[in-house]
């Protein structure tokens, strides 16, 4: 397998988590800093790509010179609908890392023919472009589905097509054995796992009686059954559960539900009327108001500085990546800011009002990184039976994926019977109209008892 | 909280979306009354609105009221004459042939979020409001802004109500309603007529659209609900029936209101639609409409 490296630097980044170093040493018998020795020795040229084989790796690349004819990724973009917003980041992330890494000697030295659908956040058009991608453009994997409505219209499709399919969702639908064994879910963490994360350091800290404001659909009772099942897991009660229909405009109705006795506020939205909600719960409240901690898809490409939010001031989000750069100053994180075009300030580089989606765009950039990893390491060449099992093998025996360029946000500890990756999780509090990370979890703190087995399904 | 208060802010929210809904929804029955047309682009006329509205407040920059006064002035004008445009290049090429009207809309609304999708992108975004205070009850507070729209909308809608009653544009109009010939026979160009209503309605829901926008945000398929909303009020009121609309605008948005806040807004818009079918079921011609000879 091959690493990237800063170009021209000694590129032993530091690791939050000397644990996870274990591991990986254990696994790997090699130490995480030898590694880096031995890829700034050979990488004063590199910028990376060209350092194969200072690495041992338990397989053996046998195709890195088998062919140099493009991979072809099929990139399934919300680029209009409801998710037309994260689709741009998406697509701008996506576009970064395909272009860094066909810059850097590509996949197994095979360039990336990146091919974009447009599935318009609409889940029978999702199935129809995983048909498109399958059939017409022959591609050799799809990746980059958002809404949890889409992935469940359009996975299930992807399985019967026997097309690996990387999701970028959080869903909760990928760990709990809802697809097939062509599903994954290698670059973000999903729902539950974030919230078994959070819950504890929320309880603890705000109180444990809890009013939920959620999405009236999968999305939202994902959050209702998990963040509920976390609250009575640490001996809190939930007063009140308030679903949201989707496409509400106006949300001032729902406010007089929440109990007064309620402590806790949890809140999480999505679509075109976040802004009004909060805005409008801010307007109900007033400084009267009950601790608030939200899911960050609230305000998720949303200004901070926006008319109507100086009523979040003081509380609390959760973070899937910290928006404001000073929330994880890693030399990894920079660089992929960089690269993906967003500011310190979670704004783009050439349009300032144009705030990212910084939480989930990640997931884009880091499952590239899987499935480039998982392809050199499997041998992949041709979208035949054969190599697509020796991928989906590998990537389901793959542990770790490490933190660095390819994995900016942190280390993703890999399950491979959910085929879902785990990571840390990030509190930040609203603060002089900006995010300010106050509590990291560890990857540890996201973990639960897995369900399913994807492994036990034939291919 | 208990239930006085709960009623209060039942109301309040309920008369707010009346009297925008009223708006909105004028404009449609309007167009269907004199044009005898239906016009399924006319939420695309009240995003557009929307949509003006962010653009003007960040063209002008400054000051959010003088933002949102141009826009106000502005923005119903440049809908109008879009929609002028349209009913030029479009509607008159059909011959405002009922069937062909509704296929040529759809593909107006297809033709108009796509533009907006292409200029203005996929993302919601926010218009500060002119105004704003809180108003603070002694058991919850309220958005002043909401209370300055619903002051806003009920004169534009008491100015309509001048214009349709008061001026000759307004007789020509009710004249083209009532027969299309005979207006034509005394010298009302009626062509002309089509064309102004057809941009007076689209400018009403500009209008709408302008106000909501601090409210809400502009967002290239903002326009459904309005549109589908606009539709249940005008086949309860009866189509082209203007004082119908208005009282079933008052009808669905305080019973939404009311039902939304003591049980949930999904069972108001079940009840919604139940009237609609109800009412075409016993009265086709809508609660306020003509009997069908």
């Amino acid at each position: 397998m091959t690493r990237l490296t800063f170009r021209g630097e000694d590129a032993a980044m530091t690791t939050r988590d000397s644990d996870r170093k274990a591991a990986q040493t254990r696994r790997r018998g090699v130490s995480r800093r030898g590694l880096f020795k031995g890829a700034a020795l050979a990488g004063g040229a590199a910028v990376g790509g060209l350092v194969g084989g200072v690495i041992p790796s338990p397989f053996t690349p046998r195709a890195a010179s088998a062919t140099d004819k493009p991979l072809k990724l099929g990139f399934q973009a919300h680029r209009t609908g409801i998710g037309a917003g994260y689709g741009r980041w998406y697509e701008r992330t996506t576009k970064a890392a395909v272009k860094l890494i066909n810059e850097t000697g590509g996949i197994g030295g095979r360039p990336i023919e990146l091919i974009v659908e447009d599935d318009g956040t609409d889940p029978k058009r999702g199935a129809e472009v995983v048909e498109k991608f399958a059939n017409l453009h022959k591609v050799d994997f799809v990746f980059g589905t958002l809404f949890s409505h889409v992935v469940i219209g359009s996975a299930p499709r992807a399985g019967e097509l026997k097309m690996p399919y990387f999701v970028v969702s959080e869903t909760p639908a990928v760990p709990n054995g809802q697809f097939s064994r062509y599903v994954f879910q290698a670059g973000t963490s999903d729902v539950r796992s974030q919230m078994v994360a959070v819950a504890k350091w929320v309880l603890d800290k705000f109180g444990k009686k809890v009013t939920m404001i959620f999405p009236d659909y999968a999305f939202g009772y994902a959050h209702r059954d998990y963040f509920g099942a976390a609250v009575k897991a640490n001996g809190g009660t939930i007063k009140e559960l308030i679903p949201i229909p989707p496409r509400e405009s106006s949300f001032t109705k729902y406010f007089p539900r929440v109990p007064s006795d309620t402590e806790l506020l949890y809140h999480v939205m999505v679509g075109p009327g976040v802004l009004t909600f909060v805005r409008e719960m801010g307007e109900h409240f007033g400084s009267n108001r009950p601790q608030i901690f939200g899911f960050i898809d609230s305000l998720e490409g949303v200004d901070m500085a926006s008319p109507g939010l100086e009523f979040l001031e003081g509380t609390h989000f959760w973070e899937g990546f910290p928006r404001y750069a000073d929330g994880l100053p890693t030399r990894a994180a920079d660089f992929y800011r960089q690269k993906v075009g967003m500011t310190e300030t979670g704004t783009y580089v050439d349009d300032p009002k144009d705030t990212a989606y910084a939480s989930h765009m990640f997931g884009c950039w880091e499952t590239l990184f899987a499935i480039k990893q998982t392809v050199e390491q499997s041998g992949y060449v041709d979208p035949t039976a054969k190599d697509k099992a020796a991928f989906i093998e590998t990537l389901e025996n793959t542990r770790w994926f490490n933190e660095g360029i390819e994995h900016p946000q942190g280390h993703k500890l890999f399950r491979g019977g959910t085929h879902q990756a785990h990571a840390v999780q990030f509190i930040s509090q609203v603060e002089n109209q900006r995010l300010k990370v106050v509590h990291s979890t560890t990857i540890e703190d996201s973990l639960y008892e897995p369900e399913y087995d994807y492994t036990k399904q034939p291919l | 909280m208990s239930l006085g208060p709960h009623l209060f802010l039942a109301l309040l929210e309920g008369t707010v979306t009346a009297l925008v809904l009223a708006l909105t929804a004028l404009g449609l029955s309007l167009v269907f009354g004199v044009m005898r047309i239906v016009n399924i682009a006319h939420g695309e006329f009240f995003m557009l609105g929307a949509v003006l509205a962010w653009w003007f407040g960040s063209l002008v920059g400054g000051s959010a009221l003088v933002g949102f006064l141009v826009a106000l002035l502005l923005g119903p004008l440049v809908v109008g004459a879009i929609a002028v445009a349209s009913d030029w290049l479009i509607l008159r090429r059909v011959d405002y042939d009922p069937e062909s009207t509704i296929v040529a809309t759809i593909g107006l609304l297809y033709i108009i979020q796509q533009i907006v999708l292409t200029f203005y992108g996929g993302d919601a975004k926010s218009v500060e409001a002119p105004v704003y205070f809180r108003v603070s009850f002694p058991w919850f507070g309220y958005s002043g802004y909401k209370l300055v729209v619903a002051g806003t909308s009920a004169l534009l809608l008491i100015g309509t109500w001048i214009v349709i009653s008061r001026t000759q544009m307004g007789l020509y109009m009710r004249a083209t309603q009532q027969d299309e010939e005979m207006a034509q026979a005394y010298g009302v160009p009626v062509r002309r007529v089509y064309a102004l209503v057809f941009g007076f309605g689209a400018a009403l829901a500009a209008a709408a659209g302008v106000l909501v926008v601090p409210m809400q945000q502009a967002h290239y398929l903002m326009g459904l609900d309005p549109l589908l909303l606009s539709f249940i009020v005008v086949i309860i009121g009866g189509l082209g029936n203007l004082r119908g609309t208005l009282v079933a605008a008052f009808v669905i948005g305080i019973t939404d209101g009311v039902i939304s806040v003591f049980f949930s807004p999904t069972l108001a818009k079940i009840l919604a639609t139940l009237l609609v079918a109800l009412v075409l079921v016993v009265r086709p011609g809508g609660l306020f409409g003509e009997e069908e000879a």
